[in-house]
């Protein structure tokens, strides 16, 4: 069986775009993507759109037919795939899913949100309509649930509350180098701790922003992919897995069977341990969320990732496992159906040299989308083809 | 108005009820939460909240022990002066949130429901 090859990436400015709605983002993106990689509109056979809310945020329904439209890749096969805020990395499973069963041999996939021209509190219930109704008549929001795990994380595992903003501090420093990214601003510890309290003990600073973008990747099998170029990534593992949509139902509060059973997956798909993974984006749609995703990838073992935080492990220029090299969420931006999409832009412009000041050294790349708060869940893994 | 939790056949309780359970199992009876007490597991103060909702909004995850079996519920606290491993009760509030503001279709789900006070 052929492996499925990456040959294009792309992605907006992320941030607060007036004037331009969604399917202005989606056809720069896609088009951007398209030219990056030397390939044709007509030559697209499938276009997957990964999209939350256009109808809720814009009223804007049947966004991937106008993509096609829009890109002049009519007749390509296209959907829309929502998986909340894993919209983005369920739609690398379905662009892998079709090169892998030989339905497509060009597959565009383009994630994209508008949401900046609605209120913070229409963003925030917007996002949380994911929740069950016993959470949603309680008024629980996402960062509610961020709170209330960090402040159980943070008592059961001795961790200081500081270990949790040096995730954003680093992130944001990060993010400085990512000409792309909503904030291209350092941020100092004691600015994060300071912060105005969201959801007690987290603070603004623990959360990433409200964002408009779109990014986009380009697939094809390898065969295809080395007419086009040299230099490609290939996806190696990808899996997703579905947890709990009552949050307090799960056994333990502090792990995400969600990222477990995908990195699981996704690793025995690619051959590789946590240890051969050379850069990593992760899902810091909250500071607390990077701890639970490296605990839960095997990156470190249970309640002792801020242990690797605090020593410097996930740093992009020193550690020995560079994590959110992009800015992450926090300081990039997450355009929600875009997150996941942006991530793989991440991990493939990492894996054939693309990064800029960015660049670490790297083989292999792994990123983790998480929808709700750890409710449905894409791990993908890419290797250079080099 | 009860804080219905389901029992399915496997021995295991949920609060809210599934139609089905862990593994698939069958429900085969509610059981009252309200009357039981319960301890703090973890909480928060929310400052960010949605239309409808009262600001600041104490939230907590709680446990309920009904004959040796644990059981999970969320809701609102009655305040914020709370730690984690305090007792609460559960107290009978008529409107939770303001049906109306938020995007959710006012009747496709209940309002009313319990907060949590301390003991």
């Amino acid at each position: 069986m052929e492996r499925v090859a990456i040959i294009g990436a792309s992605m907006t400015q992320f941030g607060h775009r007036e004037g331009e709605w969604i399917t202005d983002l989606l056809a720069a993106a896609g088009s951007d993507c398209l030219e990056d990689a030397g390939v044709d509109a007509s030559d697209v056979e499938h276009l997957y759109v990964s999209n939350m809310t256009s109808g809720e945020f814009e009223g804007q329904t049947g966004v991937m037919n106008a993509l096609v439209h829009d890109i002049g890749a009519i007749p390509a096969y296209t959907q829309r795939v929502d998986q909340t805020s894993a919209s983005g990395g369920a739609g690398i499973y379905a662009a892998w899913q079709s090169i892998e069963s030989g339905a497509s041999d060009m597959t565009l996939l383009v994630g994209g949100e508008k949401m900046t021209h609605r209120s913070t509190a229409e963003t925030t219930d917007i996002i949380a309509s994911v929740t069950h109704p016993v959470e949603y008549n309680a008024g629980v929001t996402l960062p509610s649930f961020a709170g209330l795990t960090a402040r159980h994380y943070l008592e059961r595992f001795d961790a200081p509350r500081e270990s949790l903003g040096k995730v954003a501090v680093k992130n944001h420093k990060n993010g400085v180098d990512n000409p792309h990214a909503q904030f291209r601003k350092e941020v100092d510890l004691e600015t994060v701790l300071e912060s105005p309290i969201v959801a007690d003990p987290l603070r603004l600073y623990d959360f990433c922003p409200i964002t408009d973008g779109s990014a986009a990747l380009l697939f094809c099998p390898e065969s295809v992919a080395r007419e086009y170029t040299d230099d490609y990534a290939v996806v190696t593992g990808v899996d997703g897995a579905t947890d709990t949509q009552v949050v307090h139902e799960r056994a333990d509060p502090t792990v995400m069977d969600g990222v477990v059973e995908s990195g699981n997956g996704a690793y025995e798909m690619s051959g590789l341990a946590p240890a051969d993974i050379d850069v990593a984006e992760l899902h810091d749609m909250f500071t607390i969320l990077e701890f639970l995703q490296m605990e839960g990838l095997g990156f470190a073992e249970q309640g002792e990732a801020w242990k690797r935080v605090e020593d410097g492990d996930t740093e992009r220029d020193t550690g020995e496992l560079p994590t959110n090299t992009s800015g992450g969420l926090k300081s990039k931006g997450h355009p929600l159906g875009a997150s996941g999409v942006a991530q793989g832009v991440e991990i493939y412009e990492q894996l054939v040299g693309e990064a800029g000041p960015r660049q670490v050294d790297a083989d292999a790349g792994l990123c983790c989308n998480v929808g709700g708060f750890g409710n449905c869940v894409i791990t993908t893994i890419m290797e250079a083809a080099r | 108005m009860t804080m219905e939790a389901t029992r399915y056949d496997d021995g295991s309780i949920t609060y809210p009820g599934h139609p089905r359970g862990p593994g698939g199992s069958e429900p085969v009876e509610t059981i009252d939460l309200s009357e039981y007490t319960a301890e703090i597991v973890t909480w928060t103060t929310s400052t960010a909240t949605p239309p409808g909702v009262r600001e600041p909004n104490h939230l907590a995850i709680v446990e309920f022990d009904v004959e040796g079996e644990s059981v999970r519920a969320i809701g609102q606290l009655t305040t914020g002066d709370v730690e984690t491993g305090d007792e609460v009760r559960p107290v009978y509030v008529d409107e939770l949130r303001d049906p109306g503001a938020g995007i959710r279709e006012p009747e496709s789900q209940a309002w009313d429901g319990y907060r949590f006070e301390p003991v």
